[in-house]
């Protein structure tokens, strides 16, 4: 009997998926995961797992948090990136930020639960944490004193043009003080939690004010990486650290210094990528050269 | 060494790469897809699909056959996906919910795996590996099947014949995309992407937390994932995952992956039509274009402009420090040229212009140098709409690589350039007109980015994100859906209809009023018909979204 074209162009179909399903779903990876046993490729291909006195610690590639339980850094170990990844460094859940340059303006509400905050804000709290934390300027342009994005809102008489009616600092919720008293001669508020004030025809104006271009605090200190598990830091960054973690493990900022160097790895054939400091590596030479008094 | 100067010296080496394999590497192409023996794995593959290797086919037989295989690839997929909490290695996850289950089948059939999903907490390991990657070779063997097709169309004359579809899958798959995928899995063990079946290792953190070291078959969906232009990656964060791309030499080679089947296809047009510079002149057009794209899409991101960048001082959120601004620019330039979509850091928080050449690149059609086989019809496609534009200037009748390109020829390759622009504004339209563009993270222009992203990335079949949108709803995965699918398959149609209708012609010999079409004067033309076609039809819809955020 002859099938009809149709019918025999989708068995013919049917066989080919499945034919290659086998070969190259299942041939194909298993003999790669068998590849992975040879000696000297195992451990990469098992996750480049860390071991200390037979347990196992993590990964060199993935990064970790290095805070307690209520999610404060633990001085004596250097501090990872921000990250987005679940409550932080959560390889089941790996994730970014996603939010973009002008994202701005907080939403505020009563119920701080309730409230998000724009990336300027993310990124302001942040380096005026690790300012305070390592003893360096936490000041950023953008940013108020107390940690938020310096945002107004201005609201003109003719919408976008006209004389200036109202000033709102939007970021910062009463009782705070603005990081401005006047704006061109019109006082500043502070925002009303629950208020939009985009919404109600305010201009939204981020203020440079007069922060350092450069700031003390490097800049991937303060942004979340694309993974949520970045395992490096800018050598800058384990920089304004080392003081820090020396004085909490009474060692020699110079041997800790020197430890940053061995554990910073250079450009890959001198011109590929950054330098990095592998943070839980460095961490547990430190543990090593200097334990915990 | 400055970033500049490394990001640079980056560039030029993937170029010089580029440049030296291009020959050689296209010349095997070549040799596979005009060759006529059959290894004995291939006899075997032929007896057991029940397909006659030496039977040629029409252009409607070949549609046919491309579109029962994607048809069954399809069902396969979904079934595969709602049934996996009965399958080997399922690490426990649930059946995926039905618009899910769609929406992923349609987006690995379609070369574009674009993903609703974490792949993470989502997809068991036998899914990932003998469904989702499965896909990621015939996908990708699809398109370079149907560009060869297209490529005899020109090649040939007075047949109906195209050749095989069978036998195009089945030679790609294992004599091109095979053998450079297990060196090239190799070669990422190395540098740390892991490969095993473990569904975790829970390990005690320094501090006392607790991590889920997560394992899986990654090395082997990673590599055709960058080599078949697939993009559709083994955990959520693609390739900034450092499990999928640990290091900045891995970074390089992923790469220098995404690029060298697309960069070399157009060698093989040069050799089928006995005329390799007319191959030289489509490569130099999407290198003109890829290049013009990185260039920017780095000065943009070096530069940093934005409230954000500024006050951090570099545009690093979502960014890796391995791989910093730079390698991340070059990355995401390469992965929206192509229909890769594969991400090593986040475009949505890209700056305002930065994440504009992203979506660009995507609105050019994916033809700079766009996916394997896809960029280069796409580019034939745009050369026969420049030789007919150029006809109509001098007034004589269009040909190109020997043949006329009449109204039925142009009709082809006009329907193929205006599908995808219908579906993107008519998709992001209907996401705003019925309040599904709600989803968007982000408020305002970048929330019009966001949905204009995803249409884009869907219809062109590139995969990847703004990714502060949700669209693990219904109506997205429903929508986002169709448009990969139509954004693919009637393209397709078009392409070997046009195949059909140039294979039957009697080659026309030059004359002195033929264009030549291998000139640097054509070479410009082709660029510049290219870039006035998308900016007549984007330039409104950016200039909503990221030209107003970032101007």
């Amino acid at each position: 009997m002859r099938l009809p074209s149709w019918l025999s162009q989708h068995l013919a179909a049917l066989r080919a998926v499945l034919v290659f399903t086998v070969l190259l779903g299942l041939l194909y990876p298993l003999a790669l995961v068998a590849a992975g046993r040879l000696p000297g490729l195992d451990g990469r291909a098992d996750g480049s797992l860390l071991t200390v006195d037979g347990r196992t610690v993590g990964s060199s590639l993935i990064g970790q948090s290095f805070t307690d339980a209520d999610g404060n850094p633990v001085p004596r170990y250097f501090q990872s990136r921000p990250s987005a990844a679940g409550d932080g460094y959560d390889p089941t859940a790996t994730a970014a930020g996603n939010l973009g340059p002008e994202s701005v303006v907080d939403t505020l509400s009563a119920d701080p639960a309730d409230s998000t905050s724009s990336l300027l804000t993310q990124v302001c709290a942040r380096s005026k944490a690790v300012g305070e934390l390592d003893g360096v300027d936490g000041r950023r342009p953008y940013c108020t004193p107390d940690g938020v994005g310096a945002v107004l809102a201005v609201f003109r008489a003719d919408g976008l043009t006209g004389r200036i009616t109202r000033v709102v600092s939007v970021n910062q919720a009463a009782p705070a003080t603005p990081f401005v008293t006047t704006w061109q001669g019109v006082p500043v508020e502070a925002a009303r939690p629950g208020d939009d004030y985009v919404a109600e025809g305010g201009i939204v104006t981020p203020v440079r004010g007069d922060a350092p271009a450069r700031p003390a605090v490097p800049a991937d200190a303060v942004t979340a990486s694309g993974s949520g598990l970045d395992p490096h830091i800018s050598p800058a960054y384990a920089r304004i650290q080392v003081a820090r973690v020396a004085r909490e493990r009474g060692a020699d900022p110079a041997a800790v210094r020197r430890l940053v160097a061995e554990h910073t790895t250079g450009r890959a054939l001198g011109f590929m990528g950054e330098p990095g400091v592998n943070v839980l590596e460095l961490n547990l030479a430190l543990d090593e050269a200097f334990p915990a008094r | 060494m400055s970033m500049t100067t490394a990001g640079v010296l980056f560039v030029l080496s993937l170029v010089v790469a580029l440049v030296a394999v291009h020959r050689p590497f296209g010349d095997h192409m070549y040799r596979v897809v005009a060759g006529t023996r059959s290894s004995r794995v291939e006899r075997g593959i032929y007896r057991l699909v029940g397909v006659d290797p030496a039977a040629e086919q029409t252009w409607g037989v070949y549609a046919r056959s491309v579109l029962a295989f994607s048809a069954v690839s399809l069902l396969f997929l979904y079934a595969f996906q709602r049934l996996q909490n009965h399958l080997w290695l399922s690490l426990g996850f649930d059946p995926v919910v039905p618009h899910g289950a769609w929406n992923t089948a349609v987006s690995f059939v379609t070369n574009t795996n674009w993903q609703w999903y974490s792949g993470e907490s989502t997809m068991g390991h036998l899914v990932q590996m003998a469904g989702l990657a499965v896909q990621n070779f015939v996908s990708a063997a699809v398109g370079i099947a149907v560009a060869v097709a297209l490529v005899r169309g020109f090649a040939r004359s007075r047949t109906g014949e195209l050749g095989n579809f069978w036998v195009d899958l089945t030679r790609v798959t294992l004599r091109i995309l095979l053998p450079i995928a297990v060196l090239g899995a190799l070669a990422l063990m190395l540098g740390g992407v892991v490969q095993n079946l473990s569904g975790g290792t829970d390990v005690t953190t320094l501090t006392g937390g607790a991590q889920t070291i997560t394992g899986g078959p990654v090395a082997s969906q990673e590599v055709i994932k960058e080599l078949g232009t697939n993009g559709g990656g083994f955990y959520n964060v693609n390739s900034a995952h450092p499990f999928e791309n640990p290091t900045a030499w891995t970074n390089w080679l992923e790469i220098f992956l995404i690029l060298v089947i697309p960069f070399s296809l157009p060698r093989v047009f040069g050799r089928m039509v006995g005329q390799k510079r007319q191959g030289y002149a489509i490569v130099a057009v999407m290198a003109i274009l890829a290049l013009a794209s990185i260039t920017l899409t780095n000065v943009f991101e070096l530069t940093g402009d934005g409230t954000v960048p500024q006050a951090v001082g570099a545009a690093l959120e979502g960014k890796e420090v391995r791989f910093d601004v730079s390698n991340s620019a070059t990355f995401a330039a390469a992965t929206t040229l192509t229909s890769t979509g594969a991400v090593n850091s986040f475009h949505d928080s890209y700056t305002a212009l930065g994440g504009m050449m992203t979506l660009g690149n995507m609105m050019l059609g994916e033809v700079a140098p766009g996916g394997v086989g896809a960029g280069l019809y796409g580019l034939l496609i745009l050369a026969v709409i420049t030789v007919f534009v150029a006809g109509l200037m001098v007034g004589r009748t269009p040909e190109y690589v020997g043949k006329k390109i009449g109204s039925r020829e142009i009709k082809f390759a006009s329907m193929y350039f205006l599908i995808t622009p219908a579906l993107v504004l008519t998709g992001t339209a209907a996401a705003f007109a019925t309040g599904n563009a709600s989803t968007a993270l982000n408020v305002g222009p970048h929330g019009l980015s966001e949905v204009l992203y995803a249409f884009t990335s869907a219809s062109n079949n590139n995969g990847s994100a703004f990714a502060g949108i949700t669209v693990n709803t219904p109506w997205w995965n429903t929508a986002l859906g169709l448009c990969m699918l139509l954004g693919r398959f009637l393209p397709i149609i078009f392409v070997l209809a046009l195949a059909g209708s140039l294979a039957r012609q009697q080659p026309t010999p030059a004359s002195e009023g033929t264009l030549p079409t291998h000139r640097p004067l054509f070479v410009g033309m082709v660029v510049g018909v290219t870039v006035v076609l998308v900016a007549l039809t984007f330039l409104p819809a950016l200039a909503l979204g990221p030209l107003a955020e970032g101007l």
